[in-house]
């Protein structure tokens, strides 16, 4: 591939232009009746580019990215599934994309009619009475979720729960919502295989626990068999179960958080129902939650009349509003198109396929690689490294190879609970060809790592950047044009 | 492939601690620094701040993880390693020779209940 790394103003040649403008119909000089104190002194620099030029550098960029519509992309904890393009289509018409947020309700119904089924058809598979789809991400679902949570035990009057329990295997946005929501972390110990330690919770329940976060599976990719335990003896502390949907892909149609004792929880519709995800997205974080807590779900809500018609309504126990207005609407089109796509029926076939594909990778490379935990996984599974350390090639190293053969790495040094790990999640939509073509890839780089070590140090050989200076990279970090030419 | 050195006191949350008086030094063991791999900042407290036994003084980022330092001991900041601002990539160097923190320790006693180097190096295999 051609090495391109040019920014747009690097092509810019006075008076170029790739745009014509339309004739004027209103026969009024814009400009002239502007005040000249508001208008700009020196012209806008913008660059000055033909339509080629424009096409063919982001093309060209376009063609550095790896995503989803490129390739395998196994990265545990994202479940980055392959996103249909019915999604696109739906979200892109222009029934939807025309509307403003500021319209009046009677004419935007088709489209509160959708955030309305959206609403119910999350609540159905989630089994909690009701879901706000406001939230714009993950995170800002944590931060609502432990909002709802908070505003429950004030309301009640109750001021002494100040913590929030947290496994010390959790994605790190667990604690860090917590913090940013006000309350004090307090850790609970996994045990060996990644679940709970049932043990080393019970002398942390008491009256100042708000409640605690946890994902089912775990981060290991196992089902915690002891949550209805959990459960328990969180509601008899006084507490709260909050369900991080990080880890929902697996349960899908099967086994609902609300069935398992969680009384809150959001879901990443850009991971479970296969919206695009990472820096394209923009994601979704709705918040589900159980009947005694609907109240303090932020404004505003969406609800479905006696006369059959959807409303814009606030709520005066709402915790506040999260969000301008509904929140990613475009998100929610594409989500609401993957479910009547897939169907009841279909839904239920997402969990036992991305199931499968895991363990089917799992025990294919259980010889190569050190598999910590044995047994059935869910949707993703973690290796330690390679099982042969004495070669000196790291996780980090196995990754970067992993790129010169056209995959996505997989997540690695996460979670923190062994040095090498490598988080696998290859999700359902993968056929089993991708999956031995990886399979055999993942071999092929263990044997080269006993054979030529240098090589596999060394990557990636292949992509358009090579090795990169990690370390450089954050320490001196380049994060602008200027300070780029500044260090060349 | 980490040493362990020798005339130490440690803790489980793999600092070490070297006592000289009343002062103690604190830093983190060469086992550390390997599995957290190349450290690119060291947050430390400033002088005069309170450190207490099994609480966090700071965090070491590398560029896999960032990491809390726990206080293996009790007592007042009376230095940090300034040096560790600019090239933090020393506690990768030698990180026995690269300390951390000194403490005025309030309570002396605190260290007899950390691990000695063998007790230390048999945690690290396991």
């Amino acid at each position: 591939m051609k090495y391109y790394d040019k920014v747009i103003f690097e092509l810019s040649r006075p008076g170029r232009k790739g745009y014509s403008l339309p004739a004027d119909n209103f026969g009024v000089d814009g400009i002239n009746e502007i005040p000249s104190d508001l208008l700009r002194q020196e012209p806008l620099d913008l660059p000055e580019v033909s339509e080629a030029d424009v096409v063919r550098h982001y093309t060209n960029l376009s063609q550095k990215n790896f995503g989803v519509d490129t390739g395998f992309y196994p990265l545990g904890s994202c479940t980055m599934k392959y996103n249909p393009k019915i999604n696109e289509e739906i979200a892109a018409h222009p029934a939807f994309t025309a509307l403003h947020p500021s319209q009046s309700e009677e004419s935007v119904q088709g489209a509160l009619e959708l955030y309305y089924n959206l609403q119910r058809a999350l609540s159905s598979l989630a089994g909690l009475k009701e879901f706000t789809l406001n939230p714009y991400a993950g995170a800002h679902g944590e931060l609502t979720g432990l909002m709802v949570m908070k505003h429950y035990h004030q309301s009640r009057g109750d001021m002494k729960r100040t913590k929030v329990i947290v496994p010390d295997s959790a994605h790190g946005t667990n604690p860090a919502s917590a913090m940013v929501a006000g309350f004090e972390v307090v850790e609970v110990k996994s045990k060996p295989n990644g679940s709970i330690d049932v043990e080393d919770l019970k002398p942390l329940l008491d009256d100042t626990v708000a409640g605690i976060m946890m994902t089912n599976p775990n981060t290991l990719g196992m089902f915690e068999t002891e949550i209805m335990e959990i459960a328990k003896l969180v509601h008899e502390a006084g507490g709260l179960l909050y369900y991080d949907g990080a880890n929902l892909n697996p349960l899908l149609g099967k086994v609902r958080p609300g069935d398992m004792g969680f009384d809150i929880m959001h879901i990443n519709l850009h991971k479970t129902f296969s919206t695009p995800h990472g820096g394209g997205g923009p994601g979704s974080g709705p918040v589900g939650v159980a009947e005694h807590l609907t109240e303090y779900l932020p404004n505003p809500r969406v609800v479905k009349g006696e006369d059959g018609k959807f409303h814009i309504t606030t709520g005066d126990k709402s915790l506040g509003s999260v969000s301008s207005f509904l929140g990613n609407f475009g998100v929610m089109m594409k989500a609401y198109a993957y479910i009547l796509t897939l169907g009841k029926e279909g839904i239920r076939n997402v969990g036992p396929l991305a199931t499968l594909n895991a363990n089917y990778i799992k025990e294919s490379l259980k010889d190569d690689y050190l598999l910590p935990i044995e047994g059935v996984c869910k949707h993703e599974f973690v290796f330690d490294g390679l099982k042969d350390k004495s070669t000196g090639v790291t996780t980090l190293n196995v990754a970067k190879r992993l790129l010169d053969y056209g995959f996505h790495a997989p997540t690695i040094y996460f979670p923190l609970l062994f040095h090498e790990s490598m988080m696998i999640e290859p999700t359902e939509t993968e056929s089993r060809e991708t999956l031995d073509e990886f399979i055999e890839v993942l071999h092929k780089v263990a044997k080269e790592a006993r054979e030529t070590p240098e090589d596999v140090k060394n990557a990636p050989l292949t992509t358009p950047v090579r090795k990169l200076d990690e370390t450089g990279a954050a320490k001196n970090p380049i994060l602008n044009y200027k300070q780029l030419k500044n260090a060349q | 492939m980490s040493t362990v050195k020798e005339n130490l006191r440690y803790s489980d949350s793999h600092e070490w601690v070297k006592v000289d008086g009343d002062i103690a030094t604190i830093g983190i063991s060469d086992y550390a620094q390997h599995a957290l791999g190349d450290i690119v900042y060291v947050d430390m407290p400033e002088v005069g701040d309170e450190v207490t036994a099994g609480e966090d003084f700071g965090a070491v980022e590398s560029v896999k993880a960032a990491s809390d330092l726990i206080s293996p001991v009790s007592g007042e900041v009376v230095e940090i390693n300034e040096a560790l601002e600019d090239e933090p990539e020393l506690v990768n160097k030698d990180a026995f020779e690269n300390w951390i923190i000194k403490v005025r320790l309030s309570d002396p006693g605190e260290v007899d209940a950390l691990l000695d180097a063998a007790a230390y190096a048999k945690l690290c295999e396991e």
